[in-house]
């Protein structure tokens, strides 16, 4: 017989009273689920595509060609003097990673509700495990968009793109901030679409909504003086000029605005995983 | 002795009735509009729609035991199961528990259509909370037990359902918590492997010492697995009893309410009207209910509104399924009755009821000839209990097992 792995330990069985009640040791446990659940991600999603992995480069490639038919070329939305395909392709580096956690973990209780309603592990586990597998997709993303910043870097090195430095160290910082934004939203979204379906036909527009009020495809320079504090109350406004601000150095907005954007992604994310928690103790009572 | 490795003390779970399900947003939205507008919320008594799953239920189970749960369907064996196996929070109450848990209660949950065999048992394995070199320990044994073979890794979505719950209860099986739950999964699988399983489980108390919590409405398996069995009635404990006291205390309740039914009001099946004559009541003459391999008698009341040269009655017993498993009717022994119209009571016995324990809808009718006059097809549920003396029925004989007339020649 195999060694145990631990001693067991007593486990109390109450019902919760009190509003904090987050159980680190218990997801530490599950560490080998959270991995498994990740390379299922990794290994499930594209398996019977025909162009597989392929999809994570094509996906923003393509969001990034039609936004630079139509707002660059059609509409002439200025792009702060960067090339548009760059500026775009930068925009979308700081928006996708951030709404594909946030799409993949809003549905974390009423997706799972199968899995809750028959067997025991901790609640956060899946959450987790989307915010992490959708890193891959942020990796050929960020290999992508190097690909064509070396492309323009090599043709003349037009203006307003900057060479790389010790900034693009910071971008595995702006990454974490996006990771902990998306699922901080996903958790609050996720408990109120247990409770409230409707909202799962919401969510994609205000996705897209909340995109489109983030400087993606303007530059935050074009956002009216006056608006500006309503830009700032956003906290994505901030990540994405900081994304640009990383590989392009264009990106302009006050650190006092990413100081703010971080305040309100700890509170989203202390609020998400509070109000997650709590749902999820009897959510199955109510599937 | 040791210390319990279960203590259940006082737990109680309530469900909100009118709650269960969404609330879409337009009802909230209302509720706020009302309440903002300063009149009272819609006028329903919120006590009143109040359910209680389980109420005050304590008991406690020592290291090694294997613990029977039984109760009627409603009784709150699967709440109890949820709140020990912490998919669900009680209401008030406390458990204690000295041990992992692992549990049972659906096999293949979490299984993944695309992904093999191979990684199926890990994922399966860790979502039941065993770690990575644990499972990897295991897996040969797993892939042993499920009968898979060359099949582990090929997508599960390929498996046929056998192969499919095979594997599922193999991993579940194999899991090495101190404690474990199950839930009727032995209803999965063909005879031979439902026998493979209850060898497991036996394995699992007795070999590995480990503490086994078994919820099942087969009296047999519980009869052949458990020392005590926990006896649940409408949420409440009615008592933990030796084996044998609480197989008696369930047929006991079990028994006289379903066993002797009115039946002239039910709607009626197959077209029939029941004008000419018309069942009105059927009742198992055993009061303690059917036993397999025991003397069965049922009767039937008909009321009969125009003479019959030539008049029978039908008793069949159906599975949940939906499958026949048992036809006794008059006809085929050419008992038929020629009938003035009055009332009259059928009786129907057999000497060895042959029908395997289980759960079974009647079906109930009248006819003459190709001609049915009534027909009330699987209505009510009947339980078939295993006899007294009874060590075989679950061996897997099918549905019925029958006595023949057998002899034996030098050939």
């Amino acid at each position: 017989m195999p060694d145990p792995i631990e001693p067991p330990p007593a486990v109390t069985i109450r019902p919760t009273r009190s509003w904090v009640d987050f159980d680190w040791r218990s997801l530490v446990a599950y560490r080998d689920l959270i991995s498994l659940l990740v390379q299922r991600d990794f290994t499930a999603r594209y398996k019977q595509t025909v162009l597989g992995p392929l999809w994570y480069i094509l996906n923003p490639f393509i969001t990034t060609l039609v936004f630079t038919v139509v707002f660059s070329r059609i509409m002439g939305i200025s792009t702060d003097g960067t090339p548009p395909m760059l500026f775009y392709l930068c925009g979308m580096l700081g928006w996708s990673y951030f709404s594909n956690v946030l799409g993949a973990t809003s549905n974390s209780l009423a997706g799972n509700a199968g899995l809750f309603s028959k067997v025991y592990f901790p609640r956060l586990v899946p959450p987790i495990a989307a915010t992490l597998s959708n890193l891959l997709a942020l990796g050929v993303q960020l290999a992508t968009f190097l690909v064509f910043y070396t492309q323009q870097l090599l043709s003349g090195a037009p203006d307003g793109i900057a060479a790389p430095g010790w900034r693009w160290l910071l971008f595995p910082l702006l990454a974490v901030h996006m990771a902990l934004l998306g699922l901080g939203v996903g958790l609050v979204l996720s408990t109120l679409t247990a409770k409230y379906r409707d909202l799962q036909h919401i969510q994609g527009f205000l996705v897209q909504l909340w995109m489109y009020a983030t400087p993606v495809i303007y530059p935050y320079s074009r956002i009216p003086v006056e608006w500006r504090w309503i830009a700032a109350l956003n906290p994505m406004t901030a990540v994405i000029e900081a994304t640009r601000w990383v590989f392009l150095g264009t990106g302009s907005v006050p650190s006092s605005t990413y100081l703010l954007s971080l305040v309100l992604t700890g509170g989203l994310l202390a609020l998400g995983l509070i109000v997650y928690q709590r749902a999820a103790r009897t959510f199955v009572d109510t599937v | 002795m040791s210390a319990p490795i279960i203590e259940v003390s006082g737990i109680s779970k309530r469900y909100r009735l009118g709650q269960i399900g969404m609330t879409s947003l337009r009802d909230d939205l209302q509720r706020l509009g009302r309440w903002l507008g300063g009149r009272p919320p819609a006028a329903v008594a919120e006590a009143s729609r109040d359910f209680w799953a389980l109420r005050d239920v304590s008991f406690s189970v020592a290291p090694g035991e294997v613990l029977g749960i039984i109760g009627r369907n409603g009784a709150g064996k699967s709440t109890l199961l949820k709140i020990l196996s912490r998919i669900t929070e009680p209401t008030a109450g406390e458990i204690k528990l000295r041990g992992r848990v692992g549990s049972l209660l659906e096999v293949g949950t979490g299984f993944h259509p695309e992904l093999s065999g191979r990684d199926n048992i890990f994922l399966n394995g860790s979502i039941l909370g065993m770690r990575k070199r644990e499972i990897a320990a295991k897996f040969d044994e797993i892939v042993a037990f499920a009968e898979v073979g060359e099949f582990i890794d090929t997508p599960v979505k390929r498996y046929s359902s056998g192969m499919y719950v095979r594997l599922a209860f193999a991993i579940a099986a194999h899991l090495e918590p101190e404690i474990l739950i199950v839930d009727e999964v032995l209803a999965v699988g063909d005879a031979q492997f439902q026998r493979k399983c209850i060898g497991r489980m036996q394995e699992i108390s007795h070999g590995h010492g480990r503490t086994v919590l078994f919820v099942s409405h087969s009296m047999a398996t519980i009869r052949r697995l458990c020392q005590r069995c926990v006896v649940l009635e409408n949420g409440r404990l009615k008592g933990v009893y030796p084996v044998e006291e609480a197989i008696d205390q369930y047929n006991r309740h079990f028994g006289p309410a379903g066993l002797d039914l009115e039946v002239s009001t039910r709607p009626r099946d197959w077209g029939t009207t029941g004008e000419d004559a018309r069942l009105l009541r059927v009742r198992c003459v055993n009061e303690r209910g059917l036993f397999f391999g025991e003397p069965f008698a049922v009767e039937l009341t008909l009321q009969v509104n125009k003479p019959f040269d030539a008049l029978m009655t039908g008793f069949c017993l159906n599975t949940i399924e939906g499958q026949r498993v048992m036809t006794i009717d008059s006809d085929a022994d050419r008992q038929t009755w020629q009938l003035q119209p009055g009332r009259y009571v059928v009786r129907i016995g057999l000497p060895r009821l042959p029908v395997s324990p289980g759960r079974y809808h009647l079906s109930i009718s009248i006819g003459q000839g190709r001609h049915f006059a009534d027909i009330i097809d699987g209505f009510a549920l009947w339980e078939v209990q295993p006899g007294q003396n009874d060590f075989e029925s679950d061996r897997g004989f099918g549905g019925c097992r029958l006595t023949s007339e057998t002899s034996i020649r030098p050939a």
